[in-house]
């Protein structure tokens, strides 16, 4: 029988399944953090329960670390971290703490130590569990109540998903990242148009990704309303897997990859709904509202909420406006930030690094800009060191901080002081998410970069065109065609 | 976990669409290490001003959230299922609800019902025209009740029927052990342990 990807790997992984119940599903593995799970601990213990795989449960002290050297201050922070140690350490669980060379944000850290493979379950009370989805896992956020489930028993009860094929194909243009296609994404379904669905990016612009690239698209489903999204697994994600620690070897290894092999939507696999997206057309995209579905090119201008679709749709978007400070018809690379994040889950890897590291060598931070380099792990950190990245972000006047999740979420002493404007390499830029007050642009790490040179919300080409007004710089400021569209 | 079948009581007008768990609860507000007390974050930012419905007194005692549609997007937090509890609230009626907000909900006994726009909308105007006024969530018959208006809801079979009984999934589940160390048995032996490397 023909399926999708997705349910293949739902189907795999049924222990249970009856008439008018939700499956009973088998999870391979569990990521735990600080703060989604002292709760589910605690319930545990009053039932007199276990954890019942330590083996297949890993746990990362990631959202309330702070990110300059030292203990954390923050009492009821540090309660909870001390919480999670207790918690581990009583009930067996492997734990990367704090100034641990493992340790990082759990949505690094599965990844880079080869325990995210494809074909498997992985869930973690932490919404961007669909990160995982990029190796053609079934990865997916969960809550608390869930977490002390997963812990009891290694199954969930689930109704299953629909499925949504995101096709994207063509050739991304320079300076056009995963994170321009995730914005687009979410800016063309809505921040609900996934609900109740996987969603599966497939297409040409898809499979030329690295896998970090595809673990930021994967990252920002759930800001489409997606539980998860997936992308099959083919040589590129065979490549990157190899030698990893938990990587298979030997006969194991070659008994993986033929399984992962047969991990794709069979070709008259039918989709519950399809969704396409022109990559030529895509141009670095930046967010002005308050949902990550209130995006534009940054070629376009604040748009006008009397434009837009029903009364409630008019009426958030003012909201928006109001609370971003921002006036319709102002064009966005004429919008200045005071902050510049680049780090998270979405964009805390070496790649994502590299490439901020790219556009600022040589050049200095705008006066009146601070920008914060947050490494998404210790790993991507010491990695980053040895490239000599964190010189250049110093050099230009950037600070190279800790590895978490530090102003994605203002859990730590980083966040936004009320009013101040960021650009941020993160997903959500949601009222208050980065400190009270604080507004957000979400961001790629190469608009990111070039936006704490100049000041203002820019892409790379916008400097090349500063510097010796280039016709290739006047070409990126002036993309329009798709600009209608979303 | 308590059994829902019927609940009466003031319902709160949220007239707004796309209410991100960050919303209901900060971050900020999500360190306690219990499940209690989380009342204090409940709509923290929105609470400053003394305009927000919550500070009108005719809705304070609120226990039936009547919200835009997209209600609980964003982060997997249950603590904004726990702030809206420790609040007082035991329903939040809207036209669409977020997956994992909506999941947690049905685990702790809040009830999220789902309802027409339209239902939404002519609740909305009953509840502004008379502030204090009740609302009544029947879960047997899957209905709202406010004044004169009487509209439908939709909530998943197996979500109701546990809500009804008042059962927790786990105990559920453990019911079926066996099948579970069965499929143990038949795991591929490359799957990845946490403990191995």
């Amino acid at each position: 029988m023909s399926g999708t990807l997705a349910e293949k790997v739902w189907d795999a992984h049924v222990v249970r399944r009856a008439e008018g119940e939700p499956d009973l599903l088998y999870i391979d593995l569990h990521l735990i953090h600080e703060v989604t799970s002292p709760q589910a601990f605690d319930g545990l213990r009053l039932a007199g329960r276990t954890v019942r795989r330590p083996d297949l449960t890993l746990a990362t002290e990631d959202h309330n670390v702070p990110t300059t050297p030292g203990p954390i201050t923050d009492l009821v922070s540090k309660t909870q971290v001390d919480t999670l140690r207790r918690n581990c350490e009583e009930f067996g669980v492997r734990l990367f703490p704090m100034g641990d060379a493992e340790q990082g944000i759990v949505h690094v850290v599965g990844p880079q130590r080869g325990l995210t493979q494809p074909g498997m379950t992985i869930v973690c009370g932490d919404s961007h569990t669909s990160t995982h989805g990029a190796f053609g896992a079934l990865a997916f956020g969960i809550g608390t109540s869930e977490v002390e489930h997963v812990m009891a028993t290694q199954t969930l009860p689930l109704k299953p998903f629909r499925t949504m094929a995101i096709n994207v194909e063509g050739e991304l243009q320079p300076g056009v990242t995963a994170k321009d296609i995730t914005l687009a994404v979410i800016a063309k379904i809505g921040t609900g148009g996934g609900q109740g669905y996987v969603l599966e990016y497939r297409g040409s612009a898809i499979r030329a990704l690295s896998m970090e690239a595809r673990m930021t698209v994967c990252n920002m489903s759930i800001e489409a309303g997606a539980r998860a999204g997936m992308i099959a697994p083919d040589q590129t994600t065979f490549d990157y897997l190899e030698g990893r620690d938990h990587a298979p070897t030997g006969a194991d290894w070659d008994a993986a990859v033929a399984d992962w092999k047969t991990l794709r939507s069979d070709d008259d696999a039918v989709f519950d709904a399809e969704v396409d997206l022109d990559a030529t057309t895509l141009t670095p995209f930046v967010t002005w509202g308050t949902n990550p579905g209130q995006g534009l090119p940054l070629s376009a201008a604040v748009p006008d909420p009397e434009t837009m679709g029903d009364d409630n749709e008019k009426a958030a978007a003012r909201h928006a406006l109001e609370y971003m400070g921002l006036t319709a018809g102002t064009p966005l690379r004429e919008i200045r930030v005071d902050t510049v994040f680049v780090g998270s889950c979405t964009n805390g890897r070496i790649e994502d690094l590299r490439a901020a590291a790219e556009v600022v060598k040589g050049h200095k931070v705008a006066e009146g800009v601070r920008m914060l380099v947050v490494p998404g792990s210790a790993r991507v950190r010491l990695q980053a060191e040895e490239e000599g990245l964190d010189q250049v972000f110093t050099a230009a006047g950037a600070e190279w901080r800790l590895p978490g999740c530090s102003m994605c979420l203002g859990m730590n002493p980083d966040q936004l002081a009320p009013g101040e404007r960021s650009a941020s390499t993160s997903n959500r830029n949601f009222e208050g998410r980065q400190g009270k007050g604080g507004r957000t642009h979400l961001v790629s790490p190469l608009v990111a970069a070039a936006t704490a040179l100049r000041g203002t919300l820019s892409s790379p080409a916008d400097l090349v065109d500063a510097a010796v007004g280039s016709a290739q710089g006047a070409d990126a400021s002036t993309t329009t065609a798709s600009e209608g569209s979303y | 976990m308590d059994a829902f079948t019927t609940h009466t009581g003031i319902g709160v007008p949220l007239h707004r669409s796309n209410v991100d768990t960050d919303q209901i609860i900060p971050a900020v507000y999500l360190k306690r290490v219990t499940r209690t007390g989380f009342e204090d974050g409940l709509f923290a930012a929105w609470r400053r001003d003394e305009t927000f419905i919550l500070n009108n007194p005719s809705y304070a005692a609120g226990s039936v959230l009547v919200a835009g549609s997209d209600f609980g997007t964003g982060s997997s937090r249950e603590h904004a299922v726990w702030a809206l509890m420790n609040y007082g609230f035991r329903v939040v009626l809207s036209s669409r609800f977020a997956d994992i907000f909506r999941g947690n909900s049905g685990k702790q006994g809040l009830l999220t019902a789902q309802l027409s726009q339209d239902d939404i909308e002519l609740i909305w105007k009953y509840l502004e025209n008379e502030p204090g006024a009740s609302v009544t969530v029947d879960l047997v018959s899957r209905t709202v009740t406010a004044g004169d208006i009487v509209a439908p809801f939709e909530v998943d079979d197996y979500t109701r029927w546990r809500l009804l009984e008042g059962l927790d999934d786990i105990s559920l589940t453990l019911r079926h052990e066996q099948d579970v160390t069965e499929f143990e048995g038949r795991r591929p032996s490359y799957k990845p342990s946490t403990t191995s490397a």
